[in-house]
């Protein structure tokens, strides 16, 4: 069985960021593992602008952002195979993966990364009643259909969900020449950032209407039509504000999850918030030598910091390579509270961590005028004024090693969404 | 005086802006959090403009279309011509980031230029 120091699962932004990372401190061994024909991952369908603003300080379009990195991976010759399907990581580390020319191959790894990225909710995962017709896609899928394949979907357009897909989305029908006549949102603020509000659906006056939902899709063979209607504070439609759409297609963007069939069979323990690993500070998760990054941890808003974190997890598989072995330290629990849905990671070991660990998370609500609070047991440490937060936009803490250094007995942090 | 609000796109953040207008003269733009939101804000109420991404068709390349931009912003309302210029436009493969597709697009004095790279098949 072929050997590698490293197997990284994932040749997407996260996966070229962590091997890229474990290269430079340290490991020669390493081995990426790309399911599709080519390096870069969703960045390739991504032709949108506004990647890369704070790693490189210029507004790049997807693939030119991975392109950078795809760079940095082969200048290191770092090697990789594509079109190159992982079927199994197994406890003790052995990869399963198959492609044509190999078949199935067995790789043992001594540590190994996860970062598959995420998928699509799909229409079988909302409950949309309804014929199903042909012409219903979501929205990632009819962007690699129009931006990678050439083919347009469809010409008469509603799109449910407003995350950041399905704005961008709207725009890109649109300049293809599609009529996109409506896209509705459940939740009484959009999913998307604020800026493809602007730009993707002003700019081209299409409307964003918040609080609805689709409560009917007609057409036997073909999207025929599309019914929304106005959802209450119990998101439940109410009867009498119907509003039908004529169209021949319907755009799904209705949220990310990580994508953890692997890391399930490999025993990893999920969040079930983020339904992403939980991990430490290493970004390690429960089993020694398994780390994660990426939107397969937890769905982020922007590639800059998946590269950011990609980067801690090669540079913590680096250390336990060498090390051959999880530092046995204490661990102190994050509890993520009032407001505060999850915080990635979970789990910190004050005397192992970085000078500074950032911690990321989202809130559960639109919160104007709030503050992050960050409590050391039940004193406060720090407090920090936001004049909004949405459930879009990730937000973060950062903690240093030195001040945690000065509670030795602590117990567990706690942050919270308070009044400023 | 009157004044415009709007949101900035410089960045993820989203800053809201508050534009202060005498006529057509910009007086004051306020809630900007850097530069970026000041000069988005000033044009944006004179001569709004956008980068514009959109693809074009490759022939003899590993893939099919290839992604293109306009090499700095041009005129909000030259957008769609942007676009209608370069539906029938093919380039051919291998491509490199930042070739020229097309110049001057829609007579904007801006380049079109590839923001994704196709090797020759």
């Amino acid at each position: 069985m072929k050997a590698y120091d490293l197997i990284i699962i994932g040749g997407g932004p996260a996966g070229l960021a962590a091997a890229v990372a474990a290269r430079d401190n340290g490991i020669e061994s390493i081995l990426i593992l790309e399911r599709d024909k080519q390096l870069g991952g969703i960045l390739n369908q991504c032709i949108h602008n506004g990647f890369g603003l704070h790693t490189f300080k210029e507004e790049l379009t997807g693939p030119e952002y991975a392109a950078r990195f795809i760079e940095q991976v082969k200048e290191r010759k770092i090697e990789y195979k594509l079109n190159t399907m992982v079927m199994d990581i197994s406890h003790e580390k052995v990869v399963t993966a198959m492609n044509r020319e190999e078949g199935m191959i067995l790789l043992q790894a001594k540590a190994v990364i996860l970062a598959m990225g995420c998928r699509e909710r799909s229409r079988g995962a909302l409950n949309i009643p309804g014929y199903r017709p042909a012409g219903i896609y979501s929205a990632g899928t009819a962007q690699r259909l129009v931006n990678m394949e050439g083919y347009m979907p469809g010409r008469e357009v509603v799109i449910l969900g407003s995350g950041d897909i399905g704005l961008i989305m709207a725009r890109r029908m649109t300049l293809e020449g599609a009529k996109v006549k409506v896209v509705a949102e459940l939740m009484p603020y959009s999913g998307g950032l604020k800026r493809n509000i602007v730009q993707c659906l002003n700019d081209f006056d299409i409307p964003l209407k918040l609080s609805h939902t689709v409560v009917d899709i007609e057409g036997k063979d073909r999207v025929k039509a599309v019914t929304i209607a106005e959802v209450g504070p119990d998101r439940r439609p109410i009867p009498g504000t119907e509003e039908r759409y004529e169209c021949d297609t319907l755009l799904l963007s209705c949220g990310l999850i990580p994508e953890n069939e692997l890391s399930k069979s490999a025993g990893v323990d999920l969040s079930p918030i983020t339904s992403g690993p939980i991990v430490n500070d290493s970004l390690e998760t429960n089993i020694d030598g398994v780390f994660a990054c990426g939107n397969v941890l937890h769905v982020h808003d922007l590639v800059d910091y998946v590269s950011q974190e990609a980067g801690t997890a090669g540079k913590n598989a680096a250390a336990y390579i060498k090390e051959g072995k999880t530092a046995d330290a204490k661990t102190v629990e994050i509890l993520p509270v009032d407001g505060v849905r999850y915080t990635v990671p979970k789990y910190i070991r004050p005397t192992e961590m970085e000078d500074t660990l950032t911690v990321r998370f989202r809130v559960g609500d639109v919160y104007k005028n709030c503050a992050i609070a960050t409590y050391f047991d039940d004193e406060l440490i720090s407090k920090r004024k936001r004049p909004v937060m949405a459930p879009g936009e990730m937000e973060q803490v950062i903690l240093q090693k030195s001040k945690l250094a000065d509670y030795p007995d602590l117990k567990h942090i706690t942050i919270k969404i308070e009044e400023a | 005086m009157e004044t415009r609000e709007l949101t900035c796109i410089g960045c993820p953040l989203g800053c809201a802006l508050t534009v202060t207008m005498n006529g057509k003269e910009v007086v004051e733009v306020k809630g900007n959090t850097c530069k970026k939101g000041d000069i988005y804000a000033r044009k944006e109420v004179t001569n709004p403009t956008r980068i514009v991404t959109t693809t074009v068709r490759v022939s003899g390349g590993a893939a099919p279309m290839i992604n293109v931009k306009t090499q700095s912003d041009i005129p909000k309302d030259k957008i769609f011509e942007c676009v209608a210029a370069l539906k029938g436009v093919t380039i051919q493969a291998p491509v490199a980031i930042g070739d020229v597709v097309l110049e001057n697009v829609a007579g904007t004095g801006v380049n079109i230029v590839a923001a994704g790279a196709v090797e020759a098949a």
